[in-house]
């Protein structure tokens, strides 16, 4: 097997205003996001060699990319896979340039949510009996896990508020962001209980956007411009269902997570994530599910977040970073377009764009997804970018 | 000789105040309360539970025939009696009947019961009622119906009540009825059906009875008599020659209510339960004519001491905050919680998975000796292809290894309390947990299993059912 470090580029990339879109459509975001990025990369549509796209619920197959846009022609490809859709319409559109058949690729997610009118997510058809996981939510779904940690660990909705309020200063720096409002500890832990011991400020919104990456081959880069971004590496990994069924899943943390991050962290040689690592994005679907995934990601001890929180060593000011732009938390979660989000963080801080959350000196920036329901199985994807 | 070998009755756990539907209403209230069957029950629900119960412990595959009574069965077209055998867990050649359409089905029903044991075509018959019958809102109907079941297992061996004599005739009287497309049940001026309807239909049954087997009120230690309501049950009991205070079973009109073709045979699970070896009874049913019976306690009702039946839901219950509670649970109006999408179900897939989601069948691994819910064809432990045995989960309690309680997924009866189960035995199940106080599910809970309704599938057109969880009492 050979690694992909270093072998691939992004030269541009593109990022909505994540929100309540309601006076755009699905094809308005692409072209939003899509065009945002060929600028950024100084290039044309018709330079476009080979396209993946990201979406969940807002468009079936490359068509949905190649109308809004008219590439004429074109391999597209429609990608799904969770909640990580959009880091992996990123990773399948870094083999294309690896494999060296394409050059100039584009990758970009985007979801049109708002548009279903509900207020929980349309029903994401996994193949799943229905019956089997009737009277679930997505805030019900990860709630399982914050019961568990909190018997397990003596730790508290407190723990849980603090990411809230994390998150929430974050997005007041970020521009894109849906949510521009700072909150207290007091506010997270009064809000309404979406499921127990999730509270409102605990969950993140349901959103439209899109994000999009222009990539081109490691040597080709410095034709587009001279602050290019590297991939370093990526991990996915695809539980295979049996949180459900075998006894000794402990609903304590995500086996993909720990499987992902090894891959990922082989490729890029990281053996102190915590000190490698310069920032990470992490999917704060749920305060919880961002908590369980530092100690999945290695940036603290089993165990050890509440300390690590405490401490402030995930805040902007912090050792490492986490969401660094508001997360889902702030961006709301278009699942097609989140782990593209994400990436566009890292791209942004590792040239000195992030404005008022610059980061000094970021070396790796990580992006994280992780989708689907705790029970079943999810899916996690990792994105390691450098310079 | 033929009789009752065990069984079982079913109560739900929401009860409503009369006073709270007279409040609403505007009429007055008859006191007590009644049973409410919750939005995740029917009749089908509420007789596998009283079945269970009446069949814990028993060799399930010498069970022959299953009847089912029911003047509430969930469709108008579709056996309910093959749904209660699967949820049972019962061979697949047990002889299957619904008795349907009058308050006396499951009298007609323990009758042919009786026949097909004495007749050797059934070693052993179970014999189920359950209704949850609606009254016109406002009417005196609503208050004194209540939702409720019961279960017989009828055969001839280890018998705690034999089946001494019995009488039956039928008669033609509209009292309590309803047409093809009505909802709640209709009925004449209520001194004319009283009188000329119960009481003297009832009156020939009984007295024929007393006579054919020779026998008088004193010889009686109880009677399990059907009544409409309270009064009239009380003035026939009399008229009959029986001691209202020491004879009469209480038919427990002021804790449940008038539930249907279940009633009865409700009263006389009450009886059996405070009943002792000689004890006489008496059991009378009426709906278009008239069953009755008389039994005779063996020796063999103490092995049946520790039965779940009318006494142990008595207490169970928790009462409903308002009558609107009650309007919800019975879809008598439309609510939303939430804006949601709607659940897809595919007959197809139903049909597959039925053992599993009807039978609530798993699979244990020969490779490795894994118990695992839902079944696996490649174990979800050593990962070998099938190599398993099919195996059932219905009989098994567990403990709640963690929960939610979770406002957000869509019911009409919010929160859902969601919960991952580890099963006694192995295994592990993720579902819901009913018939509690969300405050007190806690990490390390005992629970059963319980048979209930998922929701009526919009697309399909059909009614869903699957196993939830209640807490062990």
């Amino acid at each position: 097997m050979e690694p992909i470090k270093d072998k691939v580029a992004i030269v541009g990339m593109g990022c909505t205003y994540f929100g309540d879109r309601w006076d755009k459509g699905g094809d308005d975001l692409i072209i939003e996001a899509a065009y945002e990025a060929f600028e950024d990369a100084g290039i044309e549509p018709k330079d476009i060699q080979a396209a993946w796209v990201g979406t969940l619920f807002s468009g079936g197959s490359g068509c949905s990319l190649a109308r809004p846009l008219k590439l004429p022609y074109v391999p597209i490809t429609r990608v799904e896979n969770g909640c990580g859709t959009g880091m992996d319409a990123f990773r399948n559109a870094c083999f294309g340039v690896a494999s060296g058949m394409y050059d100039v690729v584009l990758a970009l997610g985007f979801e049109k949510l708002k548009d279903f009118g509900m207020n929980i997510l349309p029903e994401w058809f996994s193949g799943v009996n229905p019956v089997f996981r009737f009277g679930h939510s997505s805030p019900g779904d990860f709630a399982l896990t914050a019961v568990r940690y909190f018997h397990e660990y003596g730790i508290g909705r407190e723990t849980l508020a603090k990411i809230d309020v994390k998150n929430h200063h974050n997005g007041m720096l970020s521009p894109k962001a849906q949510l521009h409002r700072e909150i207290t500890i007091d506010d997270a832990l009064n809000a309404p209980i979406l499921a127990w011991p999730l509270g409102l400020y605990d969950c993140c919104p349901r959103t439209d956007g899109a994000a999009a990456a222009i990539i081109t081959r490691a040597d080709m880069a410095k034709s587009f411009r001279d602050d290019y971004v590297l991939l370093k590496g990526f991990g996915v990994a695809a539980n295979p269902g049996t949180n459900r069924i075998r006894r000794d899943y402990d609903f304590l943390h995500y086996d993909e997570n720990v499987s992902a991050a090894k891959q990922v962290y082989d490729q890029v040689g990281i053996k102190d994530p915590f000190k490698e690592v310069s920032l990470a994005e992490v999917h704060d679907c749920f305060s919880i599910t961002e908590l369980i995934t530092y100690e999945d990601l290695g940036l603290c001890p089993r165990g050890g977040a509440k300390e690590y929180i405490d401490a402030g060593a995930f805040t902007l000011e912090g050792e490492t970073p986490v969401n660094s732009d508001g997360g889902l938390k702030c961006f709301g979660h278009p699942q097609g377009a989140s782990g593209l989000r994400m990436i566009y963080e890292s791209y942004l801080q590792l040239q000195g764009r992030a404005g008022k959350r610059q980061l000094k000196n970021p070396v790796y920036g990580l992006s994280h997804n992780i989708g689907g329901l705790p029970c079943e199985g999810t899916t996690a994807t990792i994105v390691i970018v450098g310079r | 000789m033929v009789g009752i070998v065990s069984y079982g009755a079913h109560i739900p756990y929401y009860r409503l105040s009369r006073d709270e539907i007279a409040k609403a209403m505007g009429r007055a209230s008859l006191g007590g309360e009644r049973a409410v069957a919750s939005h995740d029950e029917d009749s089908i629900t509420m007789a596998v539970s009283a079945c269970r119960e009446c069949i814990k412990g028993m060799d399930r595959d010498k069970i022959d025939a299953v009847y089912f009574a029911s003047t509430t069965a969930p469709y108008k077209e579709k056996q309910s009696a093959s749904v209660v055998a699967m949820a049972l867990d019962l061979r697949g050649d047990v002889s299957v009947a619904d008795f349907a359409n009058s308050l006396r089905a499951g009298t007609t029903a323990l009758r042919a019961a009786i026949d097909a044991v004495n007749s050797k075509s059934a070693r052993l018959v179970l014999v189920t009622a359950a209704d949850c019958r609606l009254g016109p809102s406002g009417s005196e109907f609503e208050q004194l119906f209540g939702d409720g079941a019961a279960a017989l297992l009828v055969g001839d061996k280890n018998v705690i009540a034999e089946i001494e004599c019995s009488h039956t005739h039928s008669d033609e009287f509209m009292d309590q009825w309803r047409m093809q497309d009505d909802d709640v049940v209709r009925t004449w001026e209520a001194r004319f059906v009283r009188l000329h309807g119960y009481k003297d239909t009832v009156k020939q049954g009984v007295s024929e009875l007393l006579d054919k087997c020779k026998l008088a009120p004193k010889d009686f230690a109880k009677l399990a008599l059907y009544g409409p309501e309270p009064r009239s049950q009380r003035e026939l009991a009399q008229a009959l020659g029986f001691d209202v205070k020491q004879q009469v079973q209480d038919p427990l009109f002021d804790k449940v209510g008038n539930t249907g073709a279940a009633f009865a045979l409700m009263i006389l699970v009450g009886a059996l339960e405070s009943s002792k070896a000689g004890d006489r009874i008496i059991l009378a049913n009426y709906g278009d004519g008239c069953d009755v019976f008389s039994l005779m306690v063996t020796e063999a009702i103490a092995k049946l001491k520790d039965r779940r039946a009318i006494r142990h839901y008595l207490e169970r219950k928790a009462l409903l905050p308002s009558y609107a509670n009650y309007q919800k649970l019975r879809a008598l109006i439309t609510s939303e919680q939430t804006r949601q999408p709607p659940v897809d179900m595919f007959v197809p897939v139903l049909w597959r998975s039925r053992y599993e989601i009807l039978s609530l069948h798993g699979s244990k691994c020969h490779a490795c000796g894994e118990v695992q819910f839902p079944k696996q064809r490649v174990c979800a432990y050593c990962g070998v292809k099938d190599e398993f045995e099919e195996i059932g989960f219905s009989d098994k309690n567990g403990s709640v290894f963690t929960y939610t309680i979770d406002n957000m997924a869509p019911t009409v009866n919010p929160p859902i309390v969601r919960c991952v189960v580890d099963l006694d035995g192995g295994g592990r199940m993720v579902c819901i947990m009913e018939d509690c106080e969300p405050d007190k599910v806690a990490i390390g809970m005992p629970v059963e299993p319980i048979f209930r309704k998922l929701l009526d599938v919009g697309n399909a057109g059909l009614h869903s059912y699957f196993w939830k969880v209640k807490p062990l009492t």
